[in-house]
């Protein structure tokens, strides 16, 4: 089995807060992410995609249609958006890394026709990221 | 398409800390550890900007769409690892490395011992760059 990772990066705003906690509860559970008129972030995402290599291409899957997949299922949806208001996946969830993250997931993983999907990994931050996977993919190491 | 199994999600958060260590054995001759270790064991120490990384799993709360605060996490890190390491020489001002030699792979565990006891989410592993070349992680027993 072969590991195939494709990095993408998109900015987005986004604002952590529960309608049903208080303000001050909100505040003390999410500080600075509470503050009332967002903030953003460059997010970098990596999908993983495991397979075997195709004896004729030699390819885990066509990188160009991950490409077409990420554009269509990530960036539109996500990109220059504010992720409170416009990503109707996220309705009813505070985007925090680990929600986003988990959205995206169940975004790409039925539209991968060759290989299965490994890891979704996001970063909020160069020092705060989410991993996603599947525990019946665990590697052996 | 993916076979079944549980999805799972993995918060990752990175820290910096600088500190200084020499590796040498008390097991082994001067003669020996020089040749064991080259320039590692220059007798006055030598220092790096490590980086570490936590991995720590748990469900996602839907209160707050977090695996684990950062408030916490941060603040547990901060009191078991960086305020011990962070700006110290891990020789001279460490228990564990008055007789373990301060390499990296012992760093991690005793990082990861330092940090299990986090009461918010399970510790999976822990990783650390001792330089950018150089990276080592232990994922527990």
């Amino acid at each position: 089995m072969v590991l195939l990772t494709r990095k993408i990066e998109f900015s987005a705003s986004h604002r952590y807060d529960n309608p049903a906690f208080s303000p001050e509860e909100n505040r003390r559970v999410f500080g600075k992410c509470n503050n009332p008129y967002g903030h953003g972030h460059n997010y970098t995402l990596e999908v993983t995609v495991a397979g075997e290599p195709d004896p004729v291409t030699g390819m885990v899957l066509d990188l160009s249609e991950l490409k077409k997949i990420l554009e269509r299922e990530v960036m539109q949806r996500m990109d220059h958006r504010h992720l409170n208001y416009e990503v109707p996946e996220l309705a009813g969830k505070i985007p925090t890394c680990e929600n986003v993250a988990r959205v995206i997931w169940d975004l790409l993983e039925p539209k991968i026709a060759r290989g299965s999907l490994h890891r979704v990994r996001l970063y909020e931050s160069a020092d705060l990221f989410v991993d996603v996977t599947k525990r019946s993919n665990d590697v052996k190491r | 398409m993916s076979a079944g199994g549980e999805i799972k999600v993995e918060l990752r958060r990175r820290y910096r800390f600088a500190a200084a260590h020499r590796l040498h054995s008390e097991k082994l001759s001067d003669a020996e550890n020089a040749r064991l270790y080259g320039k590692c064991n220059n007798p006055l120490g030598h220092g790096h900007n490590y980086v570490l990384e936590i991995c720590v799993s748990g469900d996602v709360d839907p209160a707050t769409g977090m695996i684990a605060n950062l408030t916490d996490l941060d603040a547990f890190v901060e009191r078991e690892v960086l305020d011990a390491f962070d700006y110290r020489s891990l020789n001279d001002e460490v228990e564990a490395f008055r007789t373990e030699v301060p390499t990296t792979e012992n760093l991690c565990k005793e990082i990861f011992r330092r940090l299990r006891s986090f009461p918010k989410a399970k510790l999976e592993r822990v990783r650390v760059e001792e330089t950018s070349n150089n990276s080592f992680e232990y994922p527990g027993e």
